[in-house]
């Protein structure tokens, strides 16, 4: 159990710099998000109490840290296969929390989703991440996705649509969404482009609808069929039931966008769509939000304002500013170089996270890898991009910056399990 | 399983997608697009104006006229009002229901969060009204400030008022520095001094967080500046003279100037018909300022500085000092009375000697007179000797102030006419008019305008025999003097020595049997007053009656013009007025009562009805 001096070279050390490097500067972002320049709070050394201190996210968040290096400590020391073995067991259980978690916790803004243990709250659905990665990883290992199987495929699906269904019975919509990344991870391991393609397609049509008149989406898909049929008449005598089908269906989604919109969707929802199209739709209730936001990373410039001289955090314009909207403060306060260096550091974090899935020799370790790349990529992703004003305002924290025991222990959870897997691939002949 | 490892390359490509999306759309909006910086700092800063005490206005002698009293204005913060008790409200502030939702809504449109004005300008027995009542109302506040409150009842038209900006004037670089809802002076006094009067604003730089409560300064304060207090302006205006010009002009239209042509500051400057310069102050000013726009009195028109009117006989003495001054006739030349040149006021002794002539206004004398000094044989032809000789008599005539603006402290001076050569080329032709057709210039009338105040500056160049300063109205400003331009002294072209020549006729009108000003004399009090009567025919109805003077004749203290339209002959009606006005002056009373009981009322009575 102890660890080895072999282990310690095995490690990966790039991954666990460039982790250090964002918790770090996410702390320093944390800090400035919940300074207040009237009531400084002066640091570790202001002598306030203990207690007194509980009281700023920036504090709470040390002691995050620093559970979180012990969790890393017993991640590594675990045996790797560990993870592999009681993948199911975990999984099992943790549908079991997520079942029982409503009906026991107290409702937090609007959902039953945060479990509490005197002072600390975690939310289930943040492990549900990785537990649900290693069980997917687990169960891949053991079928062939490119064959087809149906009942392999849609026992995958079972297993990755389970977990997001319970959360969004608890109202927690944004962390359900990120169930989806999983596709990307599928994929990779051999999962029928197709799905991506179509799934890209009804997205970009439901978007067209909202933007596009109607008639002329239509007419426009018509006038691109028509085209195709006539370049090409052998198409239609082919294909032409699937080609009308497939006219049908795209009609059916126009005309359906607005069921969809408005009968569907909750009320937020629909407003965090019509936001993102149009931002001055309602600029003192959610508009806020994204304005405010916008207001706060375009201000700060090529270098931005200075570490803690934001106003825009500093007086509180921008809401949940040290969680989901921590992004505002690196773009206030340290401008366009310090926004750049941020998507570096993810995008340098993704680049070697996907290295090493791709050097893992066993199934269940890549298909962990590629796991753990596409959700914290949709995290970046959707997160970065509801404070700039191209995603919708969907509530998910930006990875190892937001403040949040949860969500850091949880993605530091994913990630250094891939890492303990990855020490002992060479060991690791037999699958 | 090979092949699939291509598909590592897809998900990269994804990812570095995206990441140049962000990359860029965070260039743009942080880099390239300012308009968040200014969002930012729109939704932190706040602007603090401070405005400074507006300057006090004096009399000459120290009354104070224009002081500052504070106003308040009932302030509300929309998101903090609950359950408004809109029936007991109403009535506390006496104002009707949908004034009050109108003005709540108006109110929330600007800001919930932010103190906006609900109702202005609220007086002090006002604010004693609702004050006490006030906390059952929550998120309604009071806010006081400095409005303009007027010491006397007289002067309006010099004083000016002040008013909130228009949109008009917020356009104009002259007027960058002020912002929407700003008070300046807007006629008057209070707007030629508005860059002294308002000093200097202060700002200061506060930033407020989402909740508009303040955070402190901005920097440091860096940006901020202290407001500095208005300066007084200290006015020549006699307002007791005021006061009575005003009395003795109520009911009538003209106007009087007296000055004090020592000096050139203007003693007092009546406006008939005239206002109380409170009315156009606090609540309901807007309204009350419609009405005197649209009387058809025309109250708000500035008479002596904007009428223009012939001046009548007064200006026999200027055509006589400029033929003086040409050498073409001496105080001693004699004119008949030739009735076939022009008609003759009356029937008079002969005019043997410019005393004479000027104490019976003989018309012929000054018609030839003009002639003489008009038609000097520069030219063969006879039009273009006329054409030259007014050229030169004209630019004589205008070195007495007259036929452009004198360069009053005010505005809305209007410049008169002496008409030039190139006016009546323009009429009648080049070469096609001659003496006879400009005659009339010879007796103040025809083409000829001069405003009220042009001459009363004539009198107060013939009382100092030559020479005048700028009338004005301010002989200092806060502990200094007055403008510079004002302690400058200006000549005519006539020599003084032929000035004294003027004065005995001009004595001789109040003083002298059968003069025609003899109803202005002030002899019973030791007073020498030199005088002229004038009566400005009127092709419009009545003619106007003018009495211009100065007195005492040998040490002049006071220089006046009194002009009463429809008055008829001025001998009558602005000759006692002027004489009233002067024994005031320098006695600082009057006993002559029966005067003031005959002046008193509409200019009807003056009329001689044949």
């Amino acid at each position: 159990m102890a660890l080895p001096a072999r282990y310690s070279r095995s490690i990966d050390w790039v991954t666990v710099l460039i982790y250090a490097l964002m918790v770090g500067l996410g702390w320093l972002n944390v800090y400035a998000a919940s300074y207040s320049p009237e009531a400084p709070a002066g640091g570790l050394f202001s002598g306030l109490s203990f207690q007194e201190l509980m009281a700023f996210n920036w504090f709470k968040q040390i002691l995050w840290i620093g559970t979180a290096v012990v969790l890393i400590v017993i991640l590594v020391v675990i045996d790797y296969k560990a993870y592999d073995t009681f993948a199911f067991v975990l999984y099992g259980s943790m549908i079991a929390l997520l079942i029982i978690t409503p009906f026991i916790a107290r409702p937090i803004a609007g959902s039953r989703s945060w479990l509490e243990l005197g002072p600390i709250r975690l939310q289930p659905a943040e492990f549900a991440k990785f537990i649900t990665a290693l069980a997917v990883s687990r169960y891949m290992a053991g079928i062939n996705l490119r064959q087809q199987n149906f009942r392999d495929q849609m026992v995958l699906a079972g297993l990755t649509l389970l977990p997001p269904l319970l959360i969004v019975a608890a109202n927690e919509t944004g962390q359900a969404l990120v169930f989806g990344a999983f596709l990307l991870a599928y994929f990779r391991e051999g999962m029928s482009p197709l799905i991506l393609i179509i799934l890209a397609a009804a997205g970009a049509i439901l978007i067209l609808a909202l933007l596009v008149p109607k008639l002329w989406l239509v007419g426009a898909f018509t006038a691109i069929l028509l085209i195709v049929f006539a370049v090409n008449t052998k198409v239609l005598r082919h294909h032409l039931p699937l080609a009308l089908a497939v006219w049908g269906v795209v009609i059916g989604m126009v005309f359906g966008v607005d069921f969809f919109f408005n009968n569907v969707l909750q009320d937020h929802q629909r407003k965090r769509i019509e936001v993102l199209i149009n931002p001055s739709a309602d600029p003192l209730g959610v508009g806020w939000n994204v304005t405010q936001s916008k207001i706060a990373i375009g201000s700060g410039g090529l270098v931005g304002k200075g570490f803690l001289q934001g106003t825009q955090t500093k007086f509180d314009f921008v809401p949940e500013q040290s969680t989901d909207f921590i992004f505002c403060t690196v773009g206030e306060e340290w401008g366009w170089v310090g926004t750049t260096v941020v998507i570096i550091l993810f995008m340098a974090l993704l680049a070697r996270v996907l290295y090493v899935a791709e050097r893992q020799k066993s199934v269940f370790g890549r298909t962990y890898g590629y796991c753990v790349a596409s959700i914290i990529f949709f995290h970046f992703a959707i997160n970065v991009g509801m404070t700039i004003g191209l995603a919708p305002v969907v509530g998910i924290p930006l990875p190892l910056f937001s403040y949040g025991g949860s969500s850091l222990w949880s993605f530091t959870t994913l990630l250094f399990i891939l890492l303990a897997i990855d020490a002992y691939r060479k060991q690791d002949l037999v699958r | 399983m090979q092949y699939l490892e291509g598909r590592k390359y897809v998900v990269q490509a994804l990812f570095l997608v995206v990441a140049l999306v962000f990359g860029a759309r965070l260039f743009y909006i942080q880099v390239l697009d300012g308009s968040y910086k200014l969002a930012a700092d729109r939704n932190t800063l706040q602007r603090i104006v401070q405005v400074p005490y507006r300057g006090l206005i004096y009399d000459r002698n120290g009354q104070l006229l224009v002081q500052n009293t504070p106003v308040y204005d009932l302030m509300v913060v929309p998101r903090e009002v609950k359950q408004l008790d809109t029936a007991r409200f109403c009535q506390l502030l006496q104002l009707p229901l949908e004034e009050v939702r109108a003005g709540l809504k108006t109110a929330r449109t600007y800001s919930r969060v932010k103190a906006s004005p609900l109702v202005q300008n609220l007086s002090t027995p006002e604010l004693a009204a609702i004050q006490d009542n006030l906390i059952d109302f929550p998120g309604f506040s009071i806010k006081a400030r400095m409005a303009r409150s007027y010491k006397t009842e007289n002067m309006a038209h010099a004083l000016g008022y002040v008013g909130a900006i228009t949109p008009a004037f917020l356009e104009k670089p002259k007027y960058a520095k002020y912002l929407p809802g700003d008070n300046l002076g807007i006629t008057g006094l209070e707007s030629f001094y508005e860059s002294t009067m308002m000093g200097r604003r202060g700002v200061q730089y506060r930033m407020v967080n989402v909740r508009g409560i303040e955070k402190g300064a901005f920097r440091n304060g860096e940006f901020d500046t202290l407001s500095i207090a208005g300066q007084d302006l200290h006015t020549s205006i006699d307002i007791e003279l005021q006061k009575y010009g005003e009395m003795l002009m109520q009911g009538k239209r003209g106007s009087i100037v007296a000055l004090d042509p020592k000096t050139g500051e203007i003693l007092a400057l009546v406006s008939a018909p005239m206002y109380e310069p409170s009315i156009l102050t606090g609540k309901g000013m807007g309204n009350r300022y419609m009405e005197l726009l649209n009387n058809p009195e025309r109250p708000l028109f500035n008479r002596p500085l904007m009428a223009t009117y012939p001046p009548g006989s007064v200006f026999k003495m200027v055509n006589e000092l400029v033929a003086l001054q040409m050498g073409v006739v001496t105080p001693e030349t004699g004119f008949d009375c030739n009735w076939k040149l022009v008609r003759c006021t009356h029937r008079h002794e002969a005019p043997r000697n410019v005393t004479l002539a000027i104490k019976n206004s003989c018309n012929p004398y000054f018609y030839q007179v003009m002639r003489a000094s008009v038609l000097r044989g520069r030219s063969t032809n006879k039009f273009e000797d006329a054409r030259l000789g007014l050229a030169e008599w004209r630019r004589q005539v205008m070195s007495f102030g007259v036929g452009d603006k004198l360069g009053v402290d005010m505005a809305s001076e209007k410049k008169g006419l002496i008409p030039s050569p190139e006016f009546y080329d323009k009429a009648y032709g080049y070469h096609r008019w001659g003496y006879k057709t400009v005659y009339s210039l010879s007796i103040g009338q025809g083409e000829i305008g001069i405003t009220g105040l042009q001459m009363a500056n004539i009198m107060a160049i013939i009382a100092n025999r030559g020479y005048y300063y700028t009338p004005h109205f301010v002989r200092g400003i806060g502990q200094g003097g007055p403008l510079p331009q004002f302690t400058q002294r200006h000549v005519t072209t006539v020599d003084p020595k032929y000035f004294e020549s003027v004065v005995p006729g001009m004595q001789a009108v109040v003083d002298g049997r059968g003069g025609t000003g003899n109803f202005a004399s002030l002899a019973q009090f030791g007073i020498s007053v030199a005088g002229k009567t004038g009566t400005v025919q009127n092709p419009h109805g009545e003619d106007h009656a003018t009495f211009a003077a100065f007195a005492p004749a040998e040490d002049p203290k006071i220089a006046i013009a009194v002009f009463i339209e429809n008055a008829g002959f001025g001998g009558t009606s602005a000759a006692p007025l002027a004489s009233l006005m002067i024994e005031k002056y320098l006695r600082g009373k009057v006993v002559r009562k029966n005067w003031e009981y005959w002046l008193q009322g509409s200019a009807d009575k003056f009329i001689r009805r044949r």
